[in-house]
């Protein structure tokens, strides 16, 4: 009894140190001044530097290619690495897994200076790319498991009614291998919307920044004095997102972070 | 699909070279699927990483006509400098801190929501894992406002018991704010690992051990603690190679202050190449931050495997 009352207390305080803060930013980001209700924060973040508008523009141009590119780039090398016998295979994974082991400062520095060789520095696209080839190890080995634990008589099937490769790919496994590719395209979503020091080293004019730069700048006072209910509400904004896919797509989250670890 | 069981997915299994039944053979093919992820992977990660290694080798300042060798002055030079050891001798501390600190709270968390009522624990486990699902940039910013004595709850609540923390203002507040936000950020994360293996762990021990008459504390250290061993090496591998690698919570937080008392390796690595200019330096100090932690994880794989083979399984 004295137990488990012992054990709802400590339950009870742990969630409210984990909501708390959450809470708070919620309340925040609504009250302005003497009103306990207005969007006058919200509205606020359309003022500062080239407003609010073009930073989420940013970003969700940066998250569609690196959630478009992870996923194709994923769904052939995991179906190569799994359905196909090739030499050199269990090199290019290993090559693919050792990105892992590689801080991403390490190739940031480099990155910068490629970059600009490559006509791609100071670009979203670029960016994306960088996000794409953070995000392959983790898509490839989720692919190449889908891939795995889809029958092989499923193709063979399939190719005696005479389909041809892609559209067994297409046709066939695509549904198949659904919940890998939602899982792929769930964690390449939330790093390419939060990432944040890659777009501090390869972005540096200020109408390219993502959501992310631009509410360090709104707290390092780029825009002139702190507003701290806009910071507020910008935390919401670009929190928002990532908390409603987790409650959509939960089960992905569990599976992915499971399959995930292997992420560093 | 993802299994639940971390034993699983440990590096050794993922590798494994010999698959039975795979589908045909042919290299043509097999390269033409892979081509995207080649190219991604050789523009993108092994050229740059040789990029680094060239430039570590010469002096390359940001905005120079010509890069000329300099072996091995770069890396000579690190051991000199003063900000980078003092900076190495921070993050060390720093990761031991947080590794402590993550390792036990979510161990605790997995083991408070893993049984009694089921609903319950259901809304407990999603609430501790909800700071997970926000970007570690948004999260450090919430803690800047959060902890902020103007309109931080924290420094008016503290106030009542006479206590007046200036958060980010001193050297040992300012890494404790730091510990607090990743702890915040991080624990539910780990306690999903840690439930997953725990999850692994056949009831039926449980069930032997109880009939045996073992008591709480002697079934976690015999039979959990000795189980959950590759469970606690793969958190701490990702704990241990995260905080060697810290970077935005402090950049964020603390700026690297209060006078530079929190700047780490990487901070330092970032300020040599865009405040100092000194690209090539910059370069050297990333790629023995980079042996470093391959031979970080290199050793604790080993360890992890030695372990795996004195098992029975």
């Amino acid at each position: 009894m004295i137990r488990s009352s012992i054990k709802m207390a400590i339950s009870i305080l742990l969630a409210i140190f984990f909501l708390g803060p959450i809470l708070w930013v919620l309340w925040g980001s609504v009250r302005y001044g003497d009103a306990s209700f207005s969007f006058q924060n919200f509205s606020s973040l359309f003022i500062y530097g080239e407003g609010i508008s073009t930073y989420i523009r940013n970003t969700l141009i940066v998250v569609i290619i690196t959630v478009t590119g992870s996923v194709i780039v994923s769904l052939f090398a995991g179906y190569a690495l799994d359905r196909i016998k090739f030499k050199g295979s269990k090199l290019l994974f290993i090559g693919i897994l050792s990105i892992l082991m590689v801080p991403h400062a390490s190739l940031l520095i480099p990155l910068f200076i490629w970059l600009n060789k490559l006509h791609l520095g100071n670009s979203l696209i670029g960016l994306s790319f960088v996000m794409i080839m953070y995000q392959l190890p983790f898509s490839v080995f989720m692919m190449r498991n889908s891939f795995e634990s889809v029958p092989k008589e499923l193709d063979e099937a399939a190719m005696i009614d005479g389909c041809s490769r892609l559209g067994i790919i297409f046709k066939v496994l695509m549904p198949a291998v659904r919940p890998g590719i939602i899982t792929v395209g769930l964690f390449a979503f939330l790093a390419a919307w939060n990432e944040f020091i890659t777009a501090l080293i390869l972005l540096n004019d200020g109408s390219k920044f993502t959501i992310p730069l631009m509410l360090v700048n709104l707290v390092r006072g780029d825009f002139g004095s702190v507003d701290f209910g806009a910071l507020q509400a910008g935390i919401v904004i670009s929190a928002a997102p990532c908390v409603a896919l987790f409650f959509i797509l939960q089960r992905y989250f569990v599976g992915g972070f499971s399959a995930g670890a292997i992420k560093g | 699909m993802a299994t639940a069981n971390p034993n699983v997915l440990s590096r050794k299994n993922s590798m494994r070279p010999s698959r039975p039944k795979r589908g045909f053979r042919s290299t043509g093919i097999g390269w033409l699927f892979s081509a995207p992820a080649v190219v991604v992977l050789l523009f993108f990660f092994i050229v740059p990483l040789g990029y680094s290694v060239v430039m570590s080798t010469k002096d390359w300042p940001l905005l120079g006509p010509d890069y000329p060798t300099n072996f091995p002055t770069n890396y000579t030079q690190i051991s000199e400098n003063e900000l980078f050891l003092n900076s190495l001798f921070f993050t060390v501390k720093y990761t031991a801190i947080i590794s402590v600190i993550l390792i036990s709270l979510s161990l605790g968390l997995a083991l408070l929501v893993q049984e009694g009522k089921q609903r319950a624990s259901g809304i407990l486990r999603t609430i501790y894992f909800l700071p997970v699902v926000t970007g570690l940039s948004t999260a450090a910013l919430l803690f800047l406002g959060f902890l902020n004595p103007t309109i931080g709850p924290m420094t008016r609540i503290l106030n009542l018991f006479g206590m007046d923390p200036d958060w980010l203002g001193t050297p040992n507040l300012a890494l404790t704010s730091t510990v607090l936000m990743m702890t915040w950020r991080f624990a539910g994360f780990y306690m999903v690992i840690m439930l997953s293996g725990l999850q692994a762990i056949p009831r039926d021990i449980y069930e032997s051990a109880a009939v045996d008459g073992a008591n709480r504390i002697n079934t976690f250290r015999y039979i959990t603690a000795p189980l959950m061993k590759s469970t606690f090496s793969l958190c701490l591998i990702l704990i241990l190679t995260g905080g060697m690698v810290a970077f935005e919570q402090f950049y964020i937080l603390t700026g690297g202050g209060p006078d530079n008392s929190t700047v780490t390796i990487v901070m330092t690595i970032f300020r040599e190449a865009f405040s100092q200019f000194e690209m090539g330096s910059a370069a050297a100090m990333s790629v023995v931050l980079l042996i470093a932690l391959v031979m970080m994880n290199i050793l604790q794989l080993r360890l992890v495997r030695k372990d795996e083979s004195g098992d029975t399984r």
